[in-house]
């Protein structure tokens, strides 16, 4: 009691915050029981019919669900495969620049695009990719081909959206690996020019093993958020016509649920994201902290 | 110490990096300089990164757009309270959570960690707003996003950092916690201040999520549904034409001149641009913070 009393500002403090995570993040989860429900509007959640397991039926039997979990797993995929070595890549080399100026100039224009939103981006995208006034077709025809509809393909979605990812996040992506190099012991460097190492064996030898821990965490992370690829860059750029690559976990929930009005079934799909999520995501940081002994949080 | 002669390795590698941060710009020169040539121009030559016949005109059209300005407002209105508000539950949030003596604060901290890996789903959480009689209101663009375990992370770890001797002596002269929160730890916080603000200010200036779940009217979109609408144009010519050979298609669509596009592109990039250098310095620092204690 008297500590209290004596605390009783820290508490007061905490209220408005705790509310908040209480209302806007933990009432949602309660709403997950839409899933196993009928939900009626009039009726409200909790006097709506339950169904069991029938929503999660549904889901299974779906072909969309087997599209939808194959396109968002391979995204995924594609991302790590492609844009996880890239900032890591990058950083080896912004570590390697000697000149503070330059590097400083480099660093500011490479963060840059993180800062833009995906709308703006789309926008970049799909004009760069015009078949009729499209930079990219310009080169295609001027070389005497013919132009391609980019977004017309479902064969070239997953491509545009990681090539897009990259170019957004690459130079973000350093700040993390830059920062696990400042940590790394100078001593090390110097002793390894002594015995005559070159530039490539130095990275090769003391930077890469250096920054190792952060690399597998990042990676263990990446792979526990498999099923998670971003709503706005895919909604923006995706169209009935490439729903067979585009469609993922969170705009076939959009659709169905917004658009179509399905909101159980919609929420039953959300859910089994959230749990798969969920579960992978442990999984990851399980790993993580029997690799390295450190955990993500 | 010794003159450092350039090598091969050095020229080769800032080659590099040279090109690739020019790869990072052409885009952005690209479309400022589309924006302010003549369409003609950019039919001629769509990669130009030096204007011909520059003209005001696409801005001029964009300006005279109501919804542009509606929305304008808009976003800044949820841009500014969202910040406002944001920062200061994350300052009120975060400084118990920085007290190690702090007693529940373990609980607190698996609650808070909790929400980052487990959320209802978007069908929970629109309902969850409709009930609230949110839907289709400016609070609900400001809401959701208001309070982050991530960036609440950042701070409290930034707040532990702050040496703990500068609030015992405030302590004994008698001073309170809000006192000390307000005049000591605030203060001293301002990278990680800044930092929130900025990532937060984008966040809020960039959502479209909230906005394409939530916003039905058109007086109550922001910037990016705006934007969107505009680009939705360029999508379709992208769609549904193919080498120009039915043109006359193209032009029923009513399809948005690409000049028309980039100006709007850019206007609606310009707080951003305007404010990122001066803040760029801050989050470097306040990232790097948060992301090695993790």
């Amino acid at each position: 009691m008297r500590y209290l009393i004596k605390n009783k500002w820290l508490y007061v403090f905490l209220i408005p915050g705790l509310l908040y995570l209480l209302i806007f993040k933990y009432v949602p989860m309660f709403g997950i029981v839409i899933a196993f429900k009928k939900l009626s509007i009039v009726k409200g959640i909790w006097g709506s019919d339950w169904v069991g397991f029938q929503n999660f039926e549904t889901l299974f039997q779906s072909a969309h669900f087997i599209r939808v979990l194959r396109n968002s797993i391979l995204l995924s995929v594609y991302q790590i495969l492609w844009g996880f070595p890239a900032p890591i890549l990058l950083a080896l080399m912004l570590n390697e620049v000697r000149q503070m100026l330059f590097k400083r100039i480099t660093q500011t224009i490479l963060y840059l695009p993180h800062f833009i939103s995906w709308v703006v981006l789309a926008g970049i995208v799909i004009n760069f990719l015009s078949p009729t006034s499209g930079l990219v077709n310009q080169i295609i025809t001027s070389f005497g081909h013919e132009p391609v509809k980019f977004l017309m393909e479902p064969g070239y979605f997953r491509s545009i959206i990681v090539s897009a990812e990259i170019w957004k996040g690459v130079g973000w992506g350093t700040i993390i690996y830059l920062a696990a190099m400042t940590g790394i012991d100078p001593t090390l460097y110097e002793s390894a020019k002594i015995d005559g190492a070159s530039r490539l064996q130095r990275i090769r030898y003391i930077t890469i093993p250096g920054i190792a821990t952060t690399i597998i965490i990042l990676l263990l992370l990446n792979l526990g958020n498999i099923l998670d690829n971003g709503f706005e860059q895919v909604f923006l750029l995706y169209n009935p016509v490439t729903y067979e690559t585009a469609d993922i976990f969170e705009t076939y929930t959009y659709r169905i649920g917004l658009q179509d009005g399905r909101l159980s079934y919609a929420t039953a799909v959300g859910l089994f994201k959230s749990v798969v999520g969920f579960v992978l995501i442990l999984s990851a940081n399980y790993a993580a902290r029997k690799i390295s002994g450190k955990s993500i949080w | 110490m010794r003159l450092r002669r350039v090598s091969l390795f050095d020229i080769l590698n800032n080659t590099v990096i040279t090109i690739i941060t020019l790869l990072m710009l052409y885009p952005f020169v690209n479309v400022f300089v589309v924006s302010i040539s003549s369409y003609s121009a950019f039919v001629e030559n769509p990669m130009r990164i030096w204007p011909k016949q520059v003209t005001f005109e696409a801005y001029k059209e964009i300006f005279g757009h109501p919804v542009l300005w509606s929305s304008y407002w808009n976003t800044i209105v949820v841009t500014v309270s969202g910040v406002l508000l944001g920062i200061l539950l994350y300052i009120l949030t975060a400084y118990p959570l920085s007290k190690k003596h702090l007693r529940g604060r373990n609980l607190i901290m698996i609650a808070v960690v909790f929400t980052m890996l487990f959320n209802g789903g978007l069908i929970p959480n629109y309902y969850l707003m409709r009930s609230l009689g949110l839907i289709n209101t400016l609070a609900a663009l400001v809401i959701p996003a208001l309070l982050t375990g991530f960036n609440l992370i950042l701070m409290k770890t930034f707040m532990e950092n702050i040496p703990e001797e500068l609030e015992e002596a405030a302590r004994i002269d008698g001073a309170s916690d809000p006192y000390i929160l307000f005049r000591i730890v605030v203060p001293l916080s301002g990278p990680i201040i800044a930092t929130l603000c900025l990532f937060t200010a984008v966040g809020y200036w960039n959502n479209f999520y909230s906005a394409i779940v939530y916003i039905r009217d058109v007086d109550k979109w922001p910037l990016m549904l705006f934007l969107r609408e505009i680009i939705e144009g360029a999508k379709l010519t992208s769609i549904s034409t193919g080498a120009g050979d039915n043109a006359a298609e193209a032009a029923n669509l009513n399809i948005t001149p690409v000049t028309l596009q980039y100006a709007t592109l850019i206007f609606v990039m310009i707080p951003i641009l305007c404010v990122y250098p001066f803040v760029q310095k801050y989050f470097v620092k306040g990232i790097m913070l948060g992301s090695v204690k993790g």
